[in-house]
C-alpha cells in the first residue's frame, strides 16, 4: 500500500451556519425595459435605469442561511461546453444529495483569475471553493489566503492521487494548500500521413523519440523544394510566445531543473542554475531555429493556437502542444485531415521520461467560515469518477490513479491512450513554490529567452543573465 | 423654441446673415470667365479644387475602411464554421455563412441576462455622472475663481491614478457600504470615474456659449431658471449628448471594476462575459467569442444612432456682434 502523502489531522466542528439576512434582490432579466426610439418610451427607460442603478441593494447576493444551511460559492475556471456541463451536473448532484451544504456555481476566467482572487481575498470576500493552477497557488499560499487542507481532507483523497502530484500543492513547511486534480502532459501532434511517408520511427509511450531522434524526424520531415533556405513545409514549430515554462519544463528530461530548491535551517532556499543539462533543450530548440532550418522562426511569435491553422494546411509536420489542444484540432480540422499524439521525446540518460506539469488544483479559501464543508465538496470533485468527468470535459488528464483508469480515457481515439500512458512521466514543474518566479519570468527569464531563441544572445549570456539577474530577483524574497 | 427665439438677438436684425456675417461666395471662375486673360489659371485653379475634393473623398474613404475593418471582420468571423476559422489563409467572407456560433454563444453564457445588467449600469451611471456633472461644470466655466481652478485641476490629477492603485481600498469602501455584488454599488463608481471627465468636456461647452446671450434673455427679463432652461439648455445639447455618448460607452466597455466587484453570476456585465469564451494560454473558443462580442457592440450602435442627430452643434454662430 502506498505510503500516506501526510499525516490524518483532526479538526473538531462542523460548519458553522453564516449569518442570516439577504436583502431584496434584483432581477434584471424580469420585465427588463425594451428600448424604443419613442420619446416617451425612451424617458421610461432611462428613468428606470436611473432608479435602479441608484437603488444599493439592486442585485445584491446573498447566502440566505438564515435556516443553518450553509451556501458554499464555488469559482470555477471550466469554460469549454462540455467541461461546464460536468461542473453544473456535479454541483446539482451534489445539492440534491446535501441538505445542510448548497453550492453556488460561479463561472471564472484563466484570463483574469489572478487579479480576480486577489482582490476578493484582499477584501474578505473570496469564495469559499476556488479552482486554479498550481503555479498560481504560491503567492497565495505564502500570503495567507489559503486554508492547509491536511486536516480536512478524507483518507481517499489523499491516497488516491500520487505523490508527485502532492508534491506540486506542498509548500511553506509541508502545508498542502489544494487539491490536484487536473493535468496535461505536453505531446506532439503530428500529420499522420506526412509521418507515415517519411519513413521514421513512430514513437510510443513505452518508447517514445531522444531527442536525438526527433532532432532527425524534423529533419526528415522538412522539405525545401527549391533549396532557398525557407523550407515549404517545416519538421516542427515551437510555439515561444511565453517560453520560460516550456523551457523549465523541458529541462527536466535532460537531468535538468533551472530553479533548485535547498533546504535550508529557514525553510527553503530557491535559486536559478542553468548549466548543460538545463539548457540541452533549450539549445537544441535554437539549434533547430537557427541552424537545421527544421522550425520557423516565426513560431518564436506564436500562441500554441496560432500554429494550429499551418499545421493544418501542411506547413508544419509536427507541433509540439499541451495535451488539451487536441480538442481544437478536432474541432477545427479540415474533413479527411488524419492526425496522431506522439509522446513528447526522452532524454537520452537513465530517468529522461519525465517532464514537468503544472497541475490544476481545488483550494479553499482561508477565510471561509466553512472551511470543512468547503473541503468535503473539494473531496467530492476529486473522486475518481468526478475527476474523470471533469477531465473528459476538458480534455485533460486527471491525476487520480484510478480515474486514469476509466475507459473513455483511455480509447485509441484522438490520442486518449498516448495521454495517458504519458501520466506517469509527469513531474511537478521546477518552478513551482518558488517565491519570485512570476517575476523571474516576466522580467528576467522571458526577454532572455526570446532573445536566446531569436539568436540576439548567445548561451553565456542567457545562462549569465538568467542566473545573475534571475538569482537577485529570488533572493528579494527569500529575505 | 419660440421663447428662445423671441428672447434671442440672434434673430435680430445683425443675425447670422447680417454686415457682421461671413463674405458672400463668388462664382468658381471670377468675373472674367473661362476665355478671358485669367481663363487658363482658373481652369486650373479648378482642376487643383476638384483633385484635392477627390483626395480629400479617397482619404475619408481610406479612414473609413480603417474604422469599419474591425466590425466588418468581427461579422465575417462570427459568421464562419470552426473549420474556416482554422484556415491558414482567412477568407473575407465566410464561405458557408452559419448562425451556428450565435446559438452556441446564447447556449454557453447568459448574454442576454448580462447585456441587460450592462444596460441597467451603464444608463444610470451615464444619467447620474450628466445629471451631477452639468451644474457643475456651469458653475466653474461661468464663475471663475481660486476654488474653481483647484477643483479643475484636481479633476485632472483624479483622471491619473490607474484602476490598480484604487481597486483594493474601493472595494473596501463599497464593501463596508455592502455595496459588493451589487449593480447598484458598480454604477456608483462608474458615476464616480466617469464625473471628473464629464466635467472637463460639459466645461468646454458651457464655455462656448456666450455670457451675452444670457444677459439679453435677462434684459428681456427672464429669471435666472429661465435662462439657464430656455437659453442655455438648448444650447449644450451637442455637449450633453457627446457626453452621455462618452459616458455611456465607457461603462459598457468597462471591464475591471465589474470583474472585481461582481460575484452572482446573474448579476455579471456583458464585457466580464466576454471573457468566459477564453482559456488557458489564449486558447478561445473564437466563433461564439466574435457572435458574442458583436452582439455586445450592438446596444452602443443603437445608442449613437439614435442619438448622433443632435450632436450637430447649435452653437450660436454670429448671434452676437462682434
Amino acid at each position: 500500500m502506498r505510503r500516506t502523502p501526510w499525516p490524518h489531522g483532526t479538526v473538531r466542528g462542523g460548519p458553522r451556519p453564516a449569518p442570516a439576512g439577504g436583502g431584496p434582490r434584483l432581477s434584471p432579466g424580469r420585465g427588463g425595459p425594451r428600448l424604443s426610439p419613442g420619446r416617451g418610451a425612451l424617458r421610461g427607460v432611462l428613468a428606470a435605469l436611473l432608479v435602479c442603478a441608484l437603488l444599493p441593494s439592486c442585485g445584491s447576493g446573498d447566502d440566505g442561511d438564515g435556516d443553518g444551511t450553509v451556501t458554499l460559492d464555488y469559482y470555477s475556471l471550466a469554460w469549454q461546453k462540455e467541461s461546464v456541463a460536468a461542473n453544473r451536473k456535479l454541483v446539482a448532484r451534489w445539492n440534491r444529495t446535501h441538505s445542510r451544504v448548497k453550492v453556488r456555481y460561479v463561472q471564472g476566467s484563466w484570463d483574469t483569475v489572478h487579479d480576480h482572487l486577489l482582490t476578493s481575498f484582499e477584501g474578505g470576500e473570496a469564495p469559499d471553493v476556488l479552482h486554479d493552477d498550481a503555479g498560481d497557488l504560491t503567492d497565495f499560499a505564502y500570503g495567507g489566503y489559503l486554508a492547509d487542507l491536511r486536516p480536512y481532507l478524507p483518507r481517499g483523497t489523499r491516497t488516491g492521487i500520487p505523490r508527485q502530484s502532492w508534491d506540486a500543492v506542498t509548500m511553506n513547511g509541508g502545508r498542502v494548500y489544494g487539491v490536484p486534480f487536473l493535468q496535461e502532459p505536453k505531446v506532439i501532434l503530428a500529420d499522420k500521413r506526412l509521418l507515415e511517408r517519411s519513413g521514421v520511427r513512430l514513437p510510443t509511450p513505452r518508447a517514445p523519440w531522444t531527442w536525438r531522434e526527433f532532432e532527425n524526424a524534423a529533419r526528415r520531415l522538412t522539405l525545401d523544394g527549391d533549396r532557398d533556405g525557407r523550407p515549404e513545409r517545416y519538421g516542427t514549430v515551437w510555439p515561444m510566445k511565453e517560453p520560460v515554462d516550456q523551457s523549465v519544463n523541458l529541462a527536466l528530461s535532460t537531468g535538468g531543473r533551472v530553479l533548485t530548491t535547498r533546504r535550508t535551517g529557514d525553510g527553503v532556499e530557491n535559486a536559478v542554475r542553468f548549466a548543460d543539462r538545463d539548457a540541452a533543450v533549450s539549445a537544441l530548440i535554437r539549434r533547430q531555429i537557427d541552424e537545421d532550418r527544421t522550425a520557423p522562426r516565426s513560431g518564436l511569435g506564436m500562441a500554441g493556437s496560432d500554429t494550429l491553422p499551418g499545421f493544418f494546411a501542411g506547413r508544419y509536420a509536427m507541433v509540439p502542444l499541451n495535451f488539451s489542444f487536441r480538442q481544437q484540432v478536432r474541432q477545427q480540422a479540415p474533413d479527411g485531415f488524419a492526425w496522431t499524439v506522439l509522446p513528447l521525446p526522452r532524454g537520452e540518460r537513465p530517468g529522461g521520461h519525465v517532464q514537468g506539469v503544472v497541475p490544476q488544483t481545488l483550494s479553499v479559501a482561508q477565510e471561509s467560515r466553512h472551511k470543512r464543508a468547503a473541503a468535503a465538496f473539494v473531496a467530492y470533485l476529486a473522486s475518481p469518477a468526478h475527476q474523470a468527468a471533469l477531465a473528459k470535459g476538458d480534455w485533460l488528464l486527471p491525476t487520480a490513479t484510478t480515474a486514469l483508469r476509466d475507459p473513455a480515457l483511455n480509447r485509441r481515439a484522438d490520442g486518449w491512450r498516448t495521454g495517458t500512458a504519458l501520466a506517469r512521466t509527469l513531474r511537478p514543474s521546477p518552478a513551482l513554490g518558488v517565491r519570485g518566479y512570476t517575476e523571474w519570468s516576466d522580467k528576467i527569464a522571458t526577454p532572455a529567452f526570446q532573445r536566446y531563441y531569436r539568436a540576439d544572445l548567445d548561451l553565456k549570456g542567457l545562462q549569465k543573465t538568467l542566473v545573475d539577474d534571475g538569482n537577485r530577483v529570488l533572493n528579494r524574497y527569500q529575505r | 423654441m419660440n421663447e428662445t427665439s423671441a428672447m434671442s438677438p440672434a434673430t435680430g436684425p445683425s443675425g447670422p446673415s447680417g454686415p457682421s456675417g461671413p463674405p458672400g461666395r463668388s462664382g468658381p471662375t471670377g468675373p472674367s470667365g473661362p476665355t478671358g486673360p485669367n481663363g487658363a489659371a482658373g481652369t486650373r485653379a479648378r482642376g487643383w479644387r476638384r483633385a484635392g475634393r477627390a483626395g480629400q473623398y479617397a482619404g475619408l474613404l481610406c479612414y473609413l475602411v480603417f474604422l469599419a475593418f474591425p466590425l466588418a471582420w468581427l461579422v465575417s468571423t462570427s459568421l464562419k464554421s470552426p473549420q474556416e476559422l482554422g484556415e491558414a489563409a482567412p477568407a473575407w467572407l465566410p464561405r458557408r455563412p452559419t448562425l451556428e456560433n450565435f446559438r452556441a454563444a446564447f447556449e454557453a453564457q447568459p448574454l442576454a441576462r448580462s447585456a441587460l445588467n450592462s444596460l441597467v449600469v451603464a444608463g444610470g451611471a451615464t444619467l447620474v455622472s450628466v445629471a451631477l456633472a452639468l451644474p457643475a461644470a456651469y458653475v466653474l466655466a461661468r464663475h471663475r475663481s481660486r476654488i474653481g481652478r483647484a477643483a479643475n485641476a484636481w479633476v485632472l490629477v483624479s483622471q491619473m491614478f490607474p484602476f490598480v492603485l484604487v481597486i483594493i481600498p474601493l472595494f473596501l469602501v463599497l464593501k463596508n457600504l455592502h455595496l459588493i455584488d451589487s449593480l447598484g454599488g458598480l454604477a456608483l463608481v462608474y458615476v464616480v470615474w466617469n464625473l471628473p471627465f464629464s466635467l472637463w468636456m460639459l466645461q468646454g461647452y458651457v464655455k462656448a456659449v456666450p455670457v451675452s446671450l444670457e444677459e439679453a434673455a435677462a434684459v428681456d427679463g427672464a429669471g435666472r431658471v429661465r435662462v439657464l432652461r430656455s437659453v442655455v439648455l438648448p444650447l449644450l445639447a451637442p455637449g450633453l449628448v457627446a457626453t452621455l455618448m462618452f459616458s455611456f460607452v465607457t461603462a459598457w466597455n468597462e471591464f475591471f471594476f465589474a470583474l472585481v466587484l461582481l460575484k452572482s453570476p446573474g448579476n455579471q456585465t456583458m464585457s466580464v462575459i466576454l471573457t468566459r469564451f477564453l482559456g488557458a494560454e489564449g486558447v478561445a473558443d473564437l466563433g461564439p467569442l466574435a457572435a458574442a462580442s458583436l452582439l455586445a457592440t450592438v446596444p452602443g450602435l443603437l445608442f449613437f444612432t439614435l442619438l448622433q442627430r443632435r450632436l450637430t452643434t447649435r452653437l450660436p454662430a454670429g448671434a452676437v456682434k462682434g
